[in-house]
C-alpha cells in the first residue's frame, strides 16, 4: 500500500510514522541511562562538595547529603589560597593560545581553501599528520627546546607548545568552512582591482567570521584541557600554575579534603560552562560542519 | 588565477607563520627524539652516541613487549566502548522527542570541562573507603567490605578504561550525530512510503551510510586513546605495580621520572612508529572513502 508523507503543519517537514507510546518510554529510559553515565561524576562531585567533612567519611554511604551546606565553597579559599590565581592563569594561557592559533590559522586556512600550488596537498596532509602526535610523545625534546629558549617556568612554556598542537586541526576546520564561501566573491573583487590582501581582509574575513568564532571556541576549550601535561613538565612555579595542576598539588596531599577539592573544581569550571552555554549554538553548528566533511 | 606564480607566492606567504611554527615546535622535536634515542643523554649536560644500545636494552628487558601488549588491549577496549556507547547515544539524540536540544547540551560537559578536573571527580568515585561506587555497592549488599578500586591491578586497569571512555564519548556522540543528520531525509520518506518499518530503515539506510563516519571516528579515536596520558597518570601513575602502565606512561616515567632522556626517547620513537602506522591506515581509508564518494 503506497503512502504519502503528511507534512507537519508548521515546520513543513514530512512526519514519517510517529513513535508509539512504548517507544517513547524506551527512548527516554535510554536517554536517562546515557545521561547518567555522562553526568554521574558531576552529580557526585557536586553532592560531595555540599557534604560536611564528617559525613564524607561515614558509613553507610549517603548519596544525598544530610544537612548539606555550601560551607566548603568558603573554606576552600583557605585550603587552596592561590585558587583565584590558578583560575586566572588558566584563562590567561588559554586566551593567549587562542589568539596565537587564530592569527596563524586564518591566513593558512585561506591559502589552503583558495590556492592550488606545488605541494599543497602534501602540506595539508602533513598538518593532518601533526594532529596525530600528542605532546606527551615529544615531551623530552620539547623540554630541551623550552630550556634552550629559556622559557621553562614561564607562561610561555605552556603557551608555545599548547598552540602548536592546536594549529593543525584548526586549519582543517577553518579550511572546510572557507571552501563554502563562494569563490566568485573573491574573483569579483580582484576584477575590480582590489589586491589579494585587501580581498582577504574586506571580503573573505567578514564572511568567515562565524567559522572563526567556532575555531576560537574549540581552541580555547582544547587549550584549557591540555594544560595538565605541559604544566606538569615545564613549570614548577606556583605563581604560573594553571587550574588543573594547581588542584593536582592539592590532590596529591596526604589527606585530600574532598569536599573542598570538589567545590574548588566547580568554581574553576563555572566560567567555562557559562561561556559554552551562551555559545553552544555556534559550537554545534561548527562541529557538524567540520565533522562530516573531512 | 590559481596557477600563476604570484598566486603561489602569496599562498606560501600566508602559510609561512603556521609552517614555521610547526617546524620548530613539532617537526624539530620529532627529529630530536630520533637523535636522542641513540644517545645516553640523562640529567648531565654532555652525552655520547651509543648506537642501538637503548633499543637493545628496552626490548631485552622483557617487560617492554608486555607494556606494548597492555597498551593495545587497553586501547582496544576503550575505543570499542566509546564507539558503541557514542553511536547509541547519537541515535538517541537523533530521535525526534521533546527535550532533544537540552539532552544535546547535557552530553557535552565531559568534553568541555578541563580533563584533569573530570578525572579528580572519578578519583573520588573510585575511592575505596568512601567513594560512590564502593559505597553504593556496600549499601546494596553487593560488597561486604570497602573496595579500593585503584589499589588492585585488575580493577585499576578497567577503572582507567571506564574514565577514558567517559571522556571520549561526547566527541564520538557529536560526530556520529552529525553523520546521522547528513543522511538525506527523502531516503527515509521513500522507504516509509514503500512500507519499510523503523528497524528496517535503520539497518538498510542509516547503518550503511554511517560506515565511513564510523571508520573515520574509530581511527581518530584509536590515535587519541593510544596517546592518552592524563587519565592514567592522575588516577594511578601507572600502578599498582605496573598494571596500568601503557607506553605513554612508561615513556614519561623513564624520561621525566628517572631523567633517562635517551632511553625515554627510544620508547617515544617506538610510539611514533605506531602512530605513523595508524596515520597511513587513516590516510588510506580517507582516500578510499573520497574515491567512493566521487563514483
Amino acid at each position: 500500500m503506497a503512502r504519502t508523507a503528511p507534512r507537519g503543519r508548521r515546520s513543513g517537514r514530512p512526519m514519517i510514522d510517529r513513535y508509539k507510546w512504548y517507544e517513547i518510554v524506551l527512548l527516554y529510559a535510554g536517554m536517562a541511562v546515557f545521561l547518567f553515565f555522562v553526568l554521574a561524576p558531576f552529580i557526585e562531585g557536586f553532592l560531595v562538595s555540599l557534604k560536611p567533612l564528617s559525613q564524607l567519611f561515614s558509613t553507610p554511604y549517603n548519596f544525598i547529603p544530610q544537612n548539606g551546606s555550601f560551607e566548603a565553597y568558603f573554606t576552600m579559599w583557605q585550603s587552596v589560597p592561590m585558587l583565584a590565581l590558578y583560575i586566572f592563569n588558566s584563562f590567561f594561557i588559554s586566551t593567549v593560545v587562542t589568539l596565537i592559533v587564530i592569527a596563524v590559522v586564518v591566513p593558512a586556512a585561506y591559502a589552503f581553501a583558495r590556492f592550488q600550488f606545488a605541494g599543497s596537498g602534501l602540506l595539508l596532509g602533513g598538518f593532518l599528520a601533526v594532529n596525530m602526535f600528542s605532546g606527551a610523545v615529544l615531551l623530552i625534546p620539547l623540554f630541551r627546546l623550552m630550556r634552550t629558549m629559556g622559557l621553562l617556568n614561564t607562561y610561555w612554556a605552556m603557551i608555545v607548545p599548547g598552540a602548536a598542537f592546536l594549529i593543525p586541526s584548526s586549519i582543517w576546520l577553518l579550511r572546510t568552512y572557507m571552501m563554502r564561501i563562494p569563490r566568485e566573491l573573491d574573483e569579483a573583487a580582484w576584477v575590480d582591482g582590489a589586491s589579494r590582501l585587501y580581498t582577504l581582509r574586506r571580503v573573505v574575513l567578514p564572511l568567515a567570521m562565524p567559522g572563526i568564532v567556532v575555531v576560537a571556541i574549540m581552541t580555547f576549550i582544547g587549550a584549557y584541557a591540555q594544560q595538565f601535561i605541559f604544566a606538569l613538565t615545564f613549570n614548577s612555579r606556583s605563581e604560573f600554575m594553571p587550574l588543573p595542576i594547581g588542584l593536582f598539588a592539592f590532590f596529591g596531599k596526604q589527606e585530600v579534603i574532598w569536599n573542598e577539592l570538589m567545590a574548588a573544581s566547580f568554581i574553576g569550571i563555572l566560567p567555562v560552562m557559562i561561556v559554552i552555554v551562551f555559545l553552544q549554538r555556534y559550537l554545534v553548528a561548527g562541529l557538524t560542519a567540520g565533522a562530516v566533511k573531512q | 588565477m590559481t596557477g600563476t606564480r604570484s598566486a603561489s607566492l602569496f599562498a606560501l606567504a600566508l602559510l609561512a607563520p603556521a609552517l614555521i611554527y610547526i617546524l620548530i615546535i613539532v617537526a624539530y622535536p620529532l627529529f630530536d627524539t630520533v637523535v636522542l634515542s641513540f644517545t645516553n643523554a640523562a640529567l648531565r649536560p654532555t652525552y655520547d652516541f651509543v648506537g642501538w644500545a637503548n633499543y637493545e636494552r628496552i626490548f631485552g628487558a622483557g617487560n617492554f613487549t608486555e607494556i606494548i601488549l597492555r597498551t593495545f588491549i587497553w586501547t582496544f577496549f576503550s575505543v570499542a566502548a566509546k564507539m558503541i556507547i557514542g553511536t547509541l547515544g547519537a541515535s538517541l539524540l537523533n530521535a525526534a522527542i521533546p527535550g532533544q536540544s537540552v539532552f544535546r547540551i547535557l552530553t557535552m560537559p565531559p568534553w568541555i570541562v578541563p580533563m584533569a578536573i573530570g578525572i579528580y571527580m572519578w578519583a573520588w568515585m573510585y575511592n575505596g573507603q568512601f567513594g560512590m561506587i564502593s559505597g553504593l555497592m556496600q549499601n546494596f549488599g553487593l560488597l561486604s567490605k570497602p573496595w579500593p578500586i585503584l589499589a588492585y591491578g585488575d580493577s585499576a586497569f578497567w577503572a582507567t578504561i571506564v574514565t577514558d571512555v567517559w571522556i571520549g564519548v561526547p566527541m564520538v556522540t557529536i560526530y556520529m550525530l552529525a553523520a546521522m543528520q547528513s543522511v538525506p531525509k527523502d531516503l527515509y520518506e521513500a522507504a516509509w512510503t514503500d512500507g519499510a518499518g523503523r528497524m528496517y530503515r535503520f539497518r538498510r539506510i542509516t547503518l550503511p551510510l554511517l560506515v565511513p563516519a564510523l571508520l573515520t571516528m574509530s581511527l581518530l579515536s584509536l590515535i587519541a586513546t593510544f596517546n592518552s596520558f592524563d587519565i592514567i597518570y592522575i588516577l594511578t601513575r601507572g600502578g599498582p605495580s605496573g598494571s596500568t602502565t601503557t607506553m605513554i606512561i612508561d615513556t614519561y616515567n623513564t624520561a621525566m621520572g628517572s631523567r633517562k632522556y635517551g632511553e625515554g626517547a627510544a620508547r617515544a620513537v617506538v610510539i611514533s612508529l605506531f602512530v605513523t602506522l595508524f596515520c597511513i591506515v587513516y590516510f588510506r581509508a580517507v582516500r578510499r572513502l573520497q574515491q567512493g564518494e566521487a563514483k
